[in-house]
């Protein structure tokens, strides 16, 4: 590989969706550094073998790796230096990283440095899923780069725990490579994600367990059978697998032990409307600001940032003074941007939430303590709900009244 | 195969049937005394037992009864671990232990417990009133009451150690059978000739340490069993590295008559641990994670450091202890071609060294040590000390929880003991240990075990 640069003018860590769509639109008028701690940059796409990604960037329907693959050629051509399987370890002001390659540990100076780490499943034990500890259990995550990247089937009859839209992505992989779950399970009354059309004959023939949980994963070696407890009492699956789908948090191990603030809502980083994080010269962008979005939607804010980036370089784009950012209701779990300051050509034009279970009622947002605008909602957990920023710099009050 | 076939060639002075930490530190101490010393495991890897799940704690045997084999044994393995790590490249976290008292009857107790603590032989115990026990560890919460410090309690890597004991007997001549379940035995002229399910194993000494298999094992080779095997249960929460700063002792409840209790502690790993449960069951082989369980085991966390309800879990496990229906170890020379190690509860990775110093001694062999053993360095997997990433040529990190690298992995799948599964290799490596819990390295990691392990990870695709 080629020797690592000791310093640049805006270092990306992460070449998914957002870092690249930042790196590309920033590689006009800056040198600009992607690191990556992949083999290959591209992202989580990388490894979904299957559509809809690339409306937004490309106009038209691409997959997963080709759409990765796309990001990654289109980041080249405009000049922005890529270089994979480093990993960072610090971040300190300056901005100062410092990482691991297998030149050994190094660091780099940057001007401005944006985090676009991405997020990652909940894994079962998160969850505090009981039983064994057997091979087979793995997130989603791990399946679509068993099969994608390396050829390979971890089990034959899986069962799926979760109904978000990363589980229909699951089932995908799992129809690709021949794989046929025997149960999909959801804690819930309903499923999470909206099912297009398009995924009934994917789900077909799947049974779906709602109100479900899982009481013990069996197997020493190898899952053999999950015990599920269900509204009909206690039954046994047979299956050699088990993906434990979704309930993403953001890859944000980078921000612990560094002066950088993190949201315990979120459990990303703190941010304002311009993408900046408590440290004005570190910025982030894409999921890593929060569980989930869809690719487009974080390469589409990689963009955004971007922008503010720029205007950072070019000395136009100031500290002010920040304001807080409130929710009130205890079904709100939590709001990007966390901090408002100047309003204008912020990244973020709007605030983006979600819920902690199926709620309906009306949501206004408040500046001041005067209401600015309000919505009905009718939402479910992981669903996007977003509403305007305040028409001018001031504290913002969330406020969901339930019907 | 054949129970008649050699499955090692010629006749050893010892075998130390199974490879958990005792049998590790017994084939250790044997090879260093110049046997020829045979290991005997019937899983595909070291540490498949008792071993893989314990608290990783080096105890100083402050709370062990007074007068007990087991304090004796603790006492011993602690210096000798002391002694030892260093050239064995082992870490040692000088952590301190504080024992503390949430209740009235509790801190009642305390002064007996330092008095106890006296009596073997660890007399630097510290009592701690509420303001000095708070200066100490800032973190705990309201209920704590008073404590006592136990200064040389310290943190250990719980797999690393016993590795490098074994790997040390194979430098120094013994020889390791894996994936060998001894099916029966008979007495020879001069000792036993072992049958296991890869082929026979002469030796003049035999060793039980079979850990929860140890009674079973007794009845199968000398047809009677001194003790009951009753397993004990104990589940473990462990926090992600940022929870780890909120404890920098050790911290150990008042212990009862069953159990020492829920501990809070630090892992060699960088992590936070929170465990074990106490809970007898008739099954040896599976220690079943219960979601209530821990869940309370959680509750219980959040008592002693309240600051733990904002921290992540990383993982969950369950370990089972061999205890029996005594007390203490049962160590018995039976005759002079055959000694059981049983009973071997929760302190076998404090006593190891000690027990295997002991059993040498029961032993009575006419032995030559050999004049300049060999000294191997295992590689440090501990965040305390120098990690392999923070040096070139690694070859890129596969794991990026635990930052374990390609260079590491292939030494673990390479070498004298190669490993032969995925729970080998996450105790010789910490991949997949980490927050992701394999989100992102397993497929890297299927493909870089491919033909290593027993069982593939996961199958090539046709």
């Amino acid at each position: 590989m080629t020797t690592l640069p000791q310093v640049t003018d805006v270092l990306v860590i992460g070449a998914g969706p957002a870092g690249l769509g930042a790196a590309t639109a920033l590689a006009k008028s800056a040198r600009v550094l992607v690191v990556d701690r992949e083999p290959n940059a591209g992202g989580i796409p990388r490894h979904c073998g299957h559509y809809p990604f690339g409306l937004r960037e490309f106009r038209r329907l691409m997959k997963g790796p080709d759409y990765a693959r796309a990001l990654v050629a289109r980041a080249v051509e405009a000049g922005v230096q890529i270089a994979t399987r480093v990993n960072v370890v610090r971040l300190e002001p300056g901005p100062r990283v410092t990482v691991t390659s297998d030149a050994g540990v190094t660091t780099i100076d940057a001007k401005i440095v944006l985090i676009a780490t991405g997020v990652r499943e909940s894994s079962r034990a998160q969850r505090l899923i009981g039983g064994e500890r057997p091979g087979g259990i793995i997130p989603t995550g791990a399946l679509q780069s068993m099969v994608y990247l390396e050829d390979r089937r971890p089990f034959r009859r899986p069962v799926i725990l979760g109904t978000e839209l990363v589980s229909f992505s699951a089932i995908m992989t799992c129809r690709h490579a021949g794989i046929k779950p025997v149960a999909m399970i959801e804690q819930n009354a309903q499923p999470t994600a909206r099912w297009p059309a398009a995924l009934y004959p994917q789900i077909k023939g799947i049974p779906l367990h709602l109100s479900t949980t899982i009481r013990a994963i069996e197997g020493r070696e190898r899952v053999e059978r999950v015990v599920v407890d269900s509204p009909a009492g206690t039954r046994v699956i047979e299956s050699d697998g088990v993906i434990v789908t979704g309930m993403f948090r953001p890859e944000a191990a980078l921000f612990d032990g560094s002066h950088l603030e993190k949201d315990k809502a979120t459990g990303g980083p703190v941010i304002d409307a311009f993408g900046r994080c408590s440290d004005p010269a570190y910025f982030a962008a894409g999921n890593l600001l929060r569980p989930v979005e869809t690719a487009g939607w974080s390469w589409a804010e990689g963009v955004a940032v971007a922008r503010s980036i720029t205007a950072t370089l070019a000395g136009s784009l100031r500290q002010d003074p920040q304001h807080s950012v409130t929710l009130k209701g205890d079904a709100l779990s939590w709001v990007v941007p966390q901090r408002i300051g100047r309003v204008g050509e912020t990244a973020h034009r709007r605030f983006q939430l979600r819920v902690n279970r199926p709620v309906k009622g009306r949501l206004s947002v408040r500046a001041a303590g005067v209401e600015y605008t309000s919505i009905r909602i009718d939402s479910r957990p992981e669903r996007r709900i977003t509403v305007p920023l305040p028409p001018h710099a001031a504290p913002v009050e969330i406020v969901l009244e339930e019907t | 195969m054949s129970h008649d076939v050699s499955a090692l060639p010629g006749r050893f002075d010892v075998a130390v049937i199974g490879a958990g930490v005792v049998g590790c530190a017994l084939a250790r101490r044997f090879a260093l005394a110049g046997a020829r010393v045979a290991v005997i495991e019937k899983a595909v890897d070291i540490l498949d037992g008792a071993s893989k799940g314990n608290s990783a704690i080096l105890h100083t045997g402050f709370d062990a009864p007074v007068g007990s084999l087991e304090q004796s044994c603790v006492e011993a393995g602690y210096a000798e671990y002391l002694e030892i790590h260093g050239k064995l490249g082992l870490p040692l976290i000088k952590s301190g232990a504080l024992v503390v008292a949430w209740s009235e009857e509790e801190e009642a107790l305390l002064p007996t417990l330092m008095e106890q603590a006296h009596q073997n032989g660890v007399a630097d115990v510290e009592a701690l009133d509420e303001t000095a026990m708070r200066r100490a560890e800032p973190s705990l919460g309201k209920g704590a009451r008073a404590a006592f410090r136990v200064p040389r309690e310290h943190l250990i890597d719980p797999w690393s150690a016993p590795y490098a004991y074994l790997l040390q007997a194979i430098e120094n001549g013994a020889e390791v059978l894996r994936g060998a379940e001894v099916t029966a035995g008979r007495r020879s002229d001069n000792g036993w000739v072992l049958e296991t399910s890869r082929g026979t194993v002469d030796a003049g000494l035999v060793i039980n340490a079979a850990g929860l298999w140890g009674d079973l094992l007794d009845e199968k080779l000398i047809g009677r069993r001194d003790f009951h095997i009753k397993p004990r249960k104990g589940q473990f929460v462990v926090y992600d590295k940022p929870a780890a700063k909120l404890a920098s002792h050790i911290l150990l409840p008042v212990p009862n008559k069953i159990t020492k209790g829920v501990v809070v502690c630090r892992t060699a790993f960088g992590n936070l641990l929170v465990g074990p449960t106490a809970e007898d069951q008739d099954d040896r082989e599976h220690a079943v994670l219960v979601t209530e369980t821990l869940e309370a085991l959680k509750k219980r966390g959040e008592e002693i450091l309240p600051a733990l309800k904002d921290q992540q879990v990383t993982a969950i496990y369950a370990g089972l202890r061999p205890a029996t229906e005594f007390k203490d170890y049962r160590i018995t020379a039976h005759d002079r071609t055959y000694i059981t190690v049983g009973g071997i509860r929760s302190t076998g990775l404090s006593a190891a060294l000690g027990i295997a110093q002991h059993v040498l001694k029961l032993a009575e062999l006419n032995l030559a040590a050999p004049a300049d053993p060999v000294w191997p360095t295992v590689p440090n997997i501990s965040e305390f000390f120098s990690r392999d990433w923070q040096t070139e040529g690694h070859g890129g990190i596969v794991c990026h929880c635990e930052l374990a690298t390609k260079r590491e992995i292939q030494k673990a799948l390479d070498g004298p003991l190669p490993t032969k599964s995925l729970a080998g290799l996450k105790r010789r490596t910490r991949v997949t240990m980490g927050r992701c819990q394999g989100f992102f390295c397993s497929a890297e990691i299927a493909r870089l075990t491919e033909g290593h392990f027993d069982r593939p990870m996961a199958e090539k695709a046709q």
